[in-house]
């Protein structure tokens, strides 16, 4: 297992959070959750000793639908929707920055005081997915846009995809069954394009969801 | 072979369904599969199999005990549904029809999964086929519901992934083979390892507590039973809170075996409790009665969580409240679709004196009201007795006394906006465009049943059914 | 005999070199830009100019007006003779230097908007509080830096901690520096050196209305700390001081070149951030060196 290669890419995987909490527009959002997905698609390949087709096509439909099915859908949505490019946040972008570090940091924290098997004690797969769980929650809850929180979702996603590959020689029936909440992101993208041809907002502005309250 | 047509069947119906050319005779395909798989599984409740004890699928003891249930609710969902789509024949039905059948194979295959990850998939499968069914009326609402239930039903959805990745880590870490069976991590019990059990149990009940709708993830429910079809209410409130309510029950079996039974009993009180309040406090509020019935179903998930709380005397209990609760809520649900459609509008600011305009199904409406607020003769009477004795046997004083009071103000909740909308003079409208709603034996019929099934079970609960639901406490309190 | 030499050698390179990092970065500008630009040497013209002039006081000021620029030059001078030049090593090296610079260049700073509100304009007092406002966010980036420099030296001392940690936090390092080097020195994403809208001026409106020599100081205290900065930044990144002498300078100045063609690409390419976005900015640049001193502490494990 090629540790130090791997715990680069997870390295990187967090700083695009980070990148993902602190950018501004939803294209350059669009852009950090692809380039993640791309990412953590080719870490089967350094988790793996000896080649496996099962595990070499988890790792290239990972790469496929993370990296560029779903961005380019996205991308489309946001075209036939005419969303504004700018985002504009419910948690500001300097506070969700911090919460975000600060969430980074916890989970390292917090990983470190997990038990874990020796093959896994040197790798940041734990805190990698903690704190790309904790990133995808500031976005699902600190942005109105329906586009960003279903690129939260998507990181919220990446971190559970993280923490499966620990488990993806021994089970890898239940890290496959992950790729379904890919599906569940393709539903949210169909559900923005359907309702746009139907004109039945404005905009997709999540906070306009109000009809529905007590 | 039996129990995987309970799965099959559905789901090859769905793909003929979608293959049928006419809107007219489609609906038929939901009585078809409806009768056929109500057989089917009553035929298995007389019948037992044997099942393997690796196997993924099964209709072992738990199912045994809900899924007859589900069944008969989708049976008379599905004699409800041929009139009430031919009166919504202004609407294509075949991606409805495809994705109820869809959604019944599923619920199904949700039931009877014995593997953590089969039953995260079926759970997954029957949240995403349930979208299409809720965004039937295609208005801006329907719409907003739509959204609000996939983003936090997707946040629970992925919440339970990851605690299954959990139990799957503890049962790695305790040397398990990774055979996540229920039955094999039962077995490994001790071996588990103690943190991530603990942090998987937390976030599965997150998860599958989301899809159940236990406070404070219920926030989906009013919104989606509010705007989808009547049926679709009866079949998400009936079936799919019940895959969710049982997949909890199996999880929390693998914590008693490893011998963390108390803190997982410790928190589903905690938030059984909580929901009950919660839902009580919002039926003193609400002022449609579609939603209204949402924030009932809230409460009766929280009557669940609560029971299982309770040791065994509360799981058997708890299984039996389920059965009463599922059938009483269906009927519910089809005649409140009745009077949306004979209203126009579900809000009691604008609707009163509909024993008026639709005296049967407010009739059943208003019985439904006493059945669900647990009034004798019926079932929901019965089942939260038997929960109130358990918890007076096991010592627990106080949560009674706050299970009653969450009733007593529910009960409150319930009448004021049922008798509200019920009686009084009937406001002048302008009379909705298209055909009136006309009360059919077909939209009648179905509900009446429910109720008297609600009723019978509670007067006269047959041997059969004690004697299984025995069974499937016996399967989850097993302790090698 | 080298300590005779040492002082006036190190204050020749400073005074004379700094000067042309400015004409350098804007020659790099018009090469991009397609325009000829002016000469390397114009800042050093300018400064003989504005040598020979005479200073035009308000009324209003007090001496103060003329003392700000002359405290700020001197400390940021005093800060840029503190800094360890490669093998040559620190002329005053003692535990805790690295302190002293940080509150040399805050002087300086503390300094200049003391001069600027001097003369009671409008437009000086609003550049001083965007200077400082965005100096508070700066400074705890540098601060960051420095403190994970020394907790990977074990040391205090500018000398010691020079020596570059290896892999990705070096590179975090790098990248926070950099963008601090650019917020500290007035460069493009925070300002625009060129701007000729008082509104949109930071550091150009504090100093208006000087004049003379004041101005002169100002100007060429500025470009000391633009390489004083260039300099920390590739000490801190490349091993320059386990170098031979002259190794050690082909080193520095490869590292120093760089960086200033950096800036002059970054003021190219890139658009002036609106005001409300540079704290954002700024942030990352402190995550940066925050995360660059956790990987410093905790050993480059984690």
């Amino acid at each position: 297992m090629n540790t130090s290669g791997l715990n680069l890419l997870i390295g990187l995987a967090m700083g695009l959070n980070l990148l993902a909490l602190g950018s501004g527009r939803v294209s350059s959002l669009i852009r950090a959750v692809s380039f993640q997905g791309m990412a953590l698609g080719a870490m089967p390949f350094l988790l793996s000793h000896e080649f496996s087709p099962w595990v070499t096509l988890v790792a290239i439909a990972t790469m496929v639908g993370k990296g560029w099915v779903i961005p380019l859908l996205l991308g489309r949505a946001m075209r036939a929707a005419h969303i504004e490019r700018e985002i504009d946040p419910l948690i500001g972008f300097v506070p969700s920055l911090l919460l975000g570090a600060g969430g980074t940091i916890a989970a390292i924290a917090l990983a470190r005081s997990l038990p874990l098997r020796p093959e896994h004690a040197g790798t940041l797969l734990v805190p990698g997915a903690v704190a790309s769980i904790l990133t995808g929650f500031i976005l699902l809850i600190g942005r109105n846009k329906a586009l960003s929180q279903v690129c939260g979702y998507l990181i919220l996603e990446n971190g559970i995809y993280l923490f499966g590959l620990l488990l993806i020689h021994a089970t890898p029936l239940l890290v496959e069954a992950g790729i379904l909440l890919d599906v569940t992101v393709g539903v949210f993208v169909i559900g923005i394009i359907v309702d746009r041809i139907q004109r039945a907002f404005d905009t997709l502005d999540t906070r306009k969801l109000t009809v529905l309250r007590e | 072979m039996i129990p995987l047509l309970l799965i099959l069947l559905p789901l090859a119906g769905a793909l003929l369904a979608a293959a049928a050319p006419s809107d007219r005779t489609r609906p038929w395909f939901l009585p078809a599969v409806g009768v056929s798989h109500t057989g089917l599984s009553l035929h298995l409740l007389l019948h037992p199999p044997v099942v393997a004890d690796g196997a993924w699928f099964g209709f072992d003891a738990v199912a045994r005990a809900v899924l007859p249930m589900v069944s008969v609710l989708f049976l008379l969902c599905s004699l409800y549904g041929v009139p009430y789509l031919r009166a919504r024949s202004e609407r294509p039905n075949r991606v409805f029809v495809a994705t109820l059948l869809a959604v019944i194979g599923l619920i199904s295959a949700g039931l009877m999964a014995r593997h953590l990850g089969v039953l995260w998939i079926a759970t997954e499968g029957v949240t995403l086929a349930a979208v299409p069914l809720l965004h039937f009326n295609r208005t801006p609402r329907a719409f907003e519901a739509t959204w609000k239930y996939l983003l936090v039903g997707g946040t629970g959805i992925a919440l339970s992934l990851l605690g299954s990745f959990c139990l799957g880590y503890a049962s790695l870490y305790g040397h398990g083979s990774g055979d996540l069976t229920f039955h094999a991590l039962t077995e490994a019990g001790a071996d588990l390892s103690r943190p991530w059990l603990l942090i998987a149990w937390v976030l599965l009940l997150a998860g599958y507590g989301t899809k159940m709708g236990l406070a404070p993830m219920h926030t989906w429910k009013p919104d989606a039973y509010g705007e989808a079809p009547g049926l679709v209410g009866a079949i998400l409130a009936g079936g799919l809170t019940t895959v969710a309510f049982v997949a909890l029950l199996r999880v929390r079996s693998v914590l008693g075996a490893a011998g963390e039974g108390a803190v997982a009993d410790l928190t589903l009180l905690c938030l059984g409790l909580f929901s009950l309040g919660v839902a009580a406090l919002y039926l003193l509020g609400t002022r449609d009665f579609k939603r209204m019935l949402a924030y009932s179903s809230v409460e009766h998930m929280g009557i669940l969580s609560l029971a299982t709380a309770l040791g065994p005397a509360g799981i058997g209990a708890a299984l039996f409240h389920v059965w009463t609760n599922s059938l009483t809520k269906g009927s519910l649900f089809l005649s409140a679709g009745n009077l949306r459609r004979s209203a126009g509008t579900a809000s009691m600011d604008d609707v009163r004196g509909l024993s008026e305009s639709a005296p049967r199904s407010t009739a059943l409406f208003v019985a439904g009201l006493f059945a669900v607020t647990a009034c004798p003769p019926f079932g929901i009477f019965f089942s939260e007795l038997r929960i109130l004795r358990a918890a007076m046997d096991g010592g627990h004083g106080f949560t009674a006394g706050a299970f009653l009071l969450g009733l007593l103000f529910a009960f409150f909740g319930l009448t004021r906006v049922v008798l509200g909308v019920a009686y009084g003079p009937p406001r002048r409208r302008p009379p909705a465009p298209g055909p009136r709603f006309a009360e059919t034996a077909g939209v009648i019929l179905p509900p009446l049943v429910l109720l008297g099934l609600s009723a019978w079970l509670g007067l006269s609960p047959p041997p059969l059914l004690e004697q299984v639901w025995s069974a499937a406490v016996a399967q989850l309190a097993s302790t090698p | 005999m080298s300590h005779l030499w040492e002082l006036p050698l190190r204050l020749a390179f400073w005074l004379l070199v700094a000067p042309l990092v400015p004409g350098l970065i804007n020659r790099i500008k018009a090469w991009v830009a397609g325009r000829r630009g002016p000469p390397v040497l114009q800042l050093y013209y300018d400064l003989a100019r504005l040598w020979r002039k005479q200073v035009v006081k308000s009324p209003l000021a007090s001496p103060g007006f003329i003392l700000g620029p002359a405290v700020a030059w001197v400390a940021v001078v005093a800060a840029a003779l503190l800094l360890p030049l490669g093998p040559a090593g620190s002329i005053a090296g003692f535990p805790g230097d690295a302190l002293v610079l940080v509150y040399l260049l805050a002087l300086a700073r503390f300094a200049t908007a003391w001069a600027a509100m001097e003369p009671g304009s409008a437009f000086e007092g609003m550049g001083v509080v965007r200077e400082v406002s965005f100096a508070v966010l700066a400074e705890g980036s540098i601060i960051a830096a420095l403190l994970a420099l020394s907790a990977q030296a074990g040391s205090l001392r500018l000398d010691a901690m020079l020596a570059p940690m290896v892999g990705t936090g070096s590179a975090l390092l790098a990248a926070g520096l950099f963008t601090v080097l650019l917020a500290e020195n007035c460069r493009v994403p925070f300002d625009d050196p060129n701007t000729h809208l008082e509104l949109t001026m930071i550091h150009e409106v504090m100093v208006l209305d000087h004049s003379g020599p004041p101005l002169a100081a100002i100007l060429h205290g500025a470009s000391v700390k633009l390489l004083l900065f260039s300099v920390l930044l590739v000490q801190a990144v490349l091993p320059v001081a386990g170098l031979p002498p002259w190794l050690a300078g082909a080193a520095l100045l490869a590292g120093v070149l760089p960086v200033v063609v950096g800036i002059g690409l970054v003021e190219s390419l890139l658009a002036r951030l609106a005001f409300r976005r540079v704290p954002l900015l700024l942030t990352t640049a402190f995550l940066l060196c925050l995360f660059a001193l956790l990987m410093a502490w905790k050993g480059g494990t984690a």
